[in-house]
């Protein structure tokens, strides 16, 4: 029997610790199968945001840097220019790099840092109990937004991927989904297209994944991938936004 | 150790999502009624006779715990 889907080299072996049907963990999956696939794993350097996924470096089985709360395209651009012949990633949420990182993202890609971010957006805060994100949608119910979003008061879902696209120095920029299969497939070749122009020194990549976060949204995790795709998917359109030749 | 099922799940690691029993194309993906350590029912493929190993249920699934093989 040939093994058509197993457990990728560049995941290490501790069981994630996230909430039944969060989609981190398909992303966490991608991410480690794409740099298996690209065979990198001994070159890359990744950088662990705040937020949910802040132990992404006990997960992923390459050398890690934990940053404090946005600050991981900066960490990463340190990184980078000290060993530009290594694979820099850094992997963040919407509140960690469109609310209190927004400034390092922006200017990170401005720069043209040649990194891959890997942008995870739950349109809420997960880990401080599911607060108004950025990214919140418009009417969304949070534990500081109550009877919903009102734009009169809280203004309108950031869009992270149109903002960085029109920055001279962004080289790739997509946004892709995971709730469903064929999905996943475009969000993993959209995850490796960002390493690849990296790999190529093109410039700044950045894959915006819309993701569930069933526990914070009040579903079940079925229902959380339906919501996503009814309600996340119209907000925030997919699709690649810039890609340099 | 001859591999000869199609569908393996890592019980342990599964949190009972049901993720993967909505895309099963031959819907035989089912929650079992043991529960694991953590106390989540796993996901299960009892007729393994009629996996037609494409995947989709390891390619949704949020925690690794299913690997897929196909005969040669």
């Amino acid at each position: 029997m040939k093994l058509v889907a197993g457990y990728p080299d560049s995941l290490t072996e501790k069981p994630f610790h996230y909430c039944p049907g969060c989609t981190h963990g398909i992303i966490h999956r991608l991410v480690a199968e794409v740099i298996d696939e690209l065979g990198i794993r001994e070159e890359t350097i990744g950088v662990a945001p705040v937020g949910c996924s802040v132990l992404a470096y006990e997960y992923f089985d390459v050398d890690m840097f934990e940053a404090s709360h946005g600050r991981a395209p900066a960490v990463a651009t340190g990184v980078k220019r000290v060993h530009p012949d290594k694979i820099v990633f850094t992997y963040q949420g919407d509140g960690d790099l469109a609310s209190i990182g927004t400034a390092e993202i922006i200017h990170a890609a401005n720069r043209g840092e040649k990194i891959t971010t890997i942008f995870v957006n739950n349109a809420i805060y997960g880990m401080t109990g599911g607060q108004m994100a950025p990214t919140t949608l418009v009417g969304q119910k949070t534990t500081t937004s109550p009877f919903g979003r009102d734009t009169n008061t809280a203004g309108h879902p950031i869009k992270i991927s149109e903002m960085l696209s029109v920055l001279d120095g962004s080289a790739y920029i997509a946004r892709v989904s995971v709730h469903d299969p064929k999905h996943i497939r475009q969000a993993k070749k959209a995850i490796k297209k960002a390493f690849q122009v990296q790999i190529e020194g093109k410039g700044f990549a950045l894959v915006e994944v819309l993701s569930a976060c069933p526990t914070n949204w009040g579903m079940a995790p079925v229902e959380a991938v339906k919501w996503l795709a009814d309600n996340m998917v119209p907000t925030y359109p997919l699709g690649e936004f810039k890609e340099v030749e | 150790m001859e591999q000869v099922k199609r569908v393996v799940f890592d019980e342990e690691r599964c949190k009972g999502c049901e993720l993967c029993t909505t895309v099963c194309p031959k819907n035989i993906v089912k929650m079992a009624d043991r529960i694991n350590s953590h106390g989540y029912h796993p996901a299960e493929v009892a007729a393994q006779e009629e996996c037609i190993s494409c995947g989709l249920c390891a390619m949704i699934c949020p925690d690794v715990v299913i690997r897929v093989y196909r005969p040669e």
